[in-house]
């Protein structure tokens, strides 16, 4: 993630402009400041409106007790809405969840992804097949996605009868979605399946960044097939490594859709999450302030998790 | 299932067999597996949106009478479009599909406007402060739309728009329940300025000087020098863009109201509501699939080019 370096890179390049004597280039360049200035402004006007503002609305609200339609304007309350926060034990439930959820699906998900690429950064006959065929969950909606499987993990549904089809009838399968210990394990199972596609493409165009010539040193060294994945390979992704743990660990936490469609936080909230939790109490019962100090929350164990894993994979150079 | 990774695929064309001059580490049993690897994961993957597909024609007593058989992925028995003409009957799923259509489509279109543009600019021209805004712009990556989701509801609903009440031009207040408020917020995107100036970047800026020996604007540069070069990146965009416009779920369900300008994703809930059969559910989950998916197929190549250019480039 060299995001940072382009914002560097063009630094030096305005320095040497600004340190230039003035001449008579003014009026031209006057011009061109005011002309760039001019075309950065609608994106620059709406990221302000609809990124900026919510953003610090958010710390704002959460100290407060705005309502979504209120009779009378809102007023500061302190740290209210937070105590009762702490107080409530559906959120020590979403924001175990929300942990539990991202604990298994970011390791789980980054290693199956890679396996995939792995599998089919080949150069053989239907390469491009395989990898449109893994995709094709990726664009399908998760809302489709969520409707589809809960269909299929009904206590009748395809899954049960696939699991009895395949073990002759040893396994009997269970209510998925209704059973507090199977239903967040469902979920998993089933977000994994849907973006599994997604980083496996990220992973594959990581691994075409790493040098040819460094897999033939390593034949001619007479490498097996793991000396070369653990030593050409793996060093090879650092970059790619970074970002996928970082967006599959975003995502993870964001977790609403499928608990929305499939388990409205149930069975006894064994699958409410963070965002399902702020977007009931915001939404549906117009607790702006509370749902805002919900989402402050997890904005600060986002933004936590992500700058411990840069960090933690950063160039150790 | 282990295979062989000696070979990267590169843009260039595959070399022909006679590359493996050297003695290649796979013997013939690894090939095989390595192939029955990949179609079992084939299978994995595409089933279900198989079985939703076939579902989609059978009544219901033969969706779950078909379950313990391959006949589940099989469009047999009584086929018909029923369940279709169903959804069509039960919800304005027409409606649905149009406001998804207009939605993305101005997102879409209005979106690589702006945000070509203003990448452009950063890319391009000299002024004060470009380097702060481009850093800052980059710094919004990292925050997931559902943190200020919330706030952004009680914020639509503060702000103002100008509407004619005949012919009186008149400030009302409040977004919600519109269509606006499903475009305008999501049309500056910073991912798709950043996208736009890694492209512009690796554009030669002597094209420009000779633009502007020539007498060209800047305006006129963009319009007729930067843009025409930048396809690949107009395609990329467009996708990235557009694939989030048409699955809008959360935003949707919060802001709108009415029946009339819901996008097809809330359309959903519909149906939850409803408590109708299994059928129906999966004729209209086949039908908003079906676009994103023809989409994909025609342009795989773009598709998968573009989220694989989103994550390594920077």
């Amino acid at each position: 993630m060299s995001i940072s370096t382009a914002a560097a890179a063009a630094e030096p390049a305005i320095e040497a402009r600004t340190r230039r004597p003035r001449r008579r280039l003014k009026a031209a360049e006057r011009h061109e400041a005011r002309i760039g200035a001019l075309m950065v402004t609608p994106a620059v006007i709406l990221l302000l409106l609809f990124f900026f503002i919510p953003v610090i609305l958010c710390f704002i609200l959460a100290f407060t007790n705005a309502r979504l339609i209120a009779p009378e304007p809102a007023h500061f309350t302190g740290l209210d809405n937070f105590t009762r926060l702490f107080s409530d034990p559906v959120f020590w439930a979403s924001l175990r969840n929300t942990f539990y959820f991202g604990l298994v699906v970011v390791p789980v998900q980054s290693a199956f992804a890679l396996l995939l690429a792995l599998l089919i950064n080949v150069k053989t006959r239907g390469v491009n097949f395989f990898r449109t065929m893994y995709f094709i969950p990726v664009v399908t909606s998760i809302v489709v996605v969520s409707i589809l499987w809960r269909f299929m993990y009904q206590p009748d549904g395809l899954v049960n009868s696939l699991l009895q089809t395949v073990t002759f009838n040893v396994v009997q399968g269970t209510d998925w979605l209704n059973n507090t210990k199977t239903a967040m394990p469902a979920i998993m199972f089933m977000s994994i399946w849907q973006a599994v596609g997604f980083h496996m493409v990220i992973w594959l165009s990581g691994l075409q960044t790493i040098p040819e010539e460094r897999y033939e040193a390593a034949d001619l060294d007479g490498a097996t097939t793991w000396q070369k994945f653990r030593y050409v390979t793996w060093p090879g992704l650092r970059a790619t490594r970074t970002f996928i743990l970082v967006t599959i660990t975003i995502a993870a936490l964001s977790l609403f859709a499928q608990i929305n469609v499939m388990t409205a936080g149930g069975p006894l909230n064994s699958t409410t999450t963070m965002v399902y939790q702020a977007v009931r109490t915001g939404y549906q019962q117009q607790q702006t302030a509370y749902a805002s100090a919900i989402s402050l929350i997890f904005f600060i164990l986002v933004l936590t998790v992500s700058l411990v894993q840069r960090y933690l994979t950063r160039d150790k150079d | 299932m282990a295979t062989d990774t000696s070979t990267a695929p590169s843009a260039i064309t595959p070399a022909p067999e006679a590359h493996h001059r050297q003695p290649t580490r796979e013997p013939r049993w690894q090939k095989i597996g390595g192939y029955v690897g990949r179609i079992i994961l084939v299978v994995f993957f595409a089933f279900p949106i198989v079985f939703m597909f076939v579902s989609s024609l059978k009544p219901d007593d033969q969706i779950f009478g078909d379950l313990d058989s391959v006949k589940a992925f099989l469009p047999v028995g009584k086929i018909s479009f029923d369940n279709y003409s169903t959804v069509f009957d039960t919800v304005p799923a027409g409606r649905f599909l149009v406001n998804s259509i207009l939605l993305s489509a101005l997102t879409v279109v209005i979106g690589l406007f702006v945000n070509s543009l203003a990448a452009f600019a950063l890319s391009r021209l000299r002024w004060r402060a470009r380097t702060v805004v481009l850093a800052v712009i980059i710094a919004t990556l990292v925050v997931p739309f559902e943190t200020f989701a919330l706030p952004m509801v009680w914020w639509v609903n503060k702000l103002p728009w100008l509407t004619l009440r005949g012919g009186v031009p008149l400030w009302e207040f409040g977004w919600l329940d519109s269509y606006r408020v499903q475009i305008i917020p999501f049309i500056a995107n910073a991912f798709a300025i950043f996208l736009f100036y890694s492209y512009f970047q690796s554009i030669p800026k002597d094209l420009d000087e000779a633009a502007r020996v020539d007498g060209a604007g800047w305006f006129r540069i963009y319009r007729s020098v930067v843009m025409p070069l930048s396809g690949p990146a107009i395609a990329t965009v467009s996708i990235l863009t557009f694939l989030p416009a048409w699955n809008q779920y959360l935003w949707p369900l919060m802001v709108v109201r009415s029946e009339n300008l819901r996008p097809v994703m809330v359309g959903v809930s519909y149906f939850f509501q409803l408590k109708v059969a299994w059928g129906p559910m999966m004729a209209y989950s086949t039908l908003i699939t079906i676009p994103v998916l023809v989409l994909f197929l025609c342009f795989q190549r773009a598709f998968i080019g573009s989220i694989a250019s989103s994550g390594v480039k920077g």
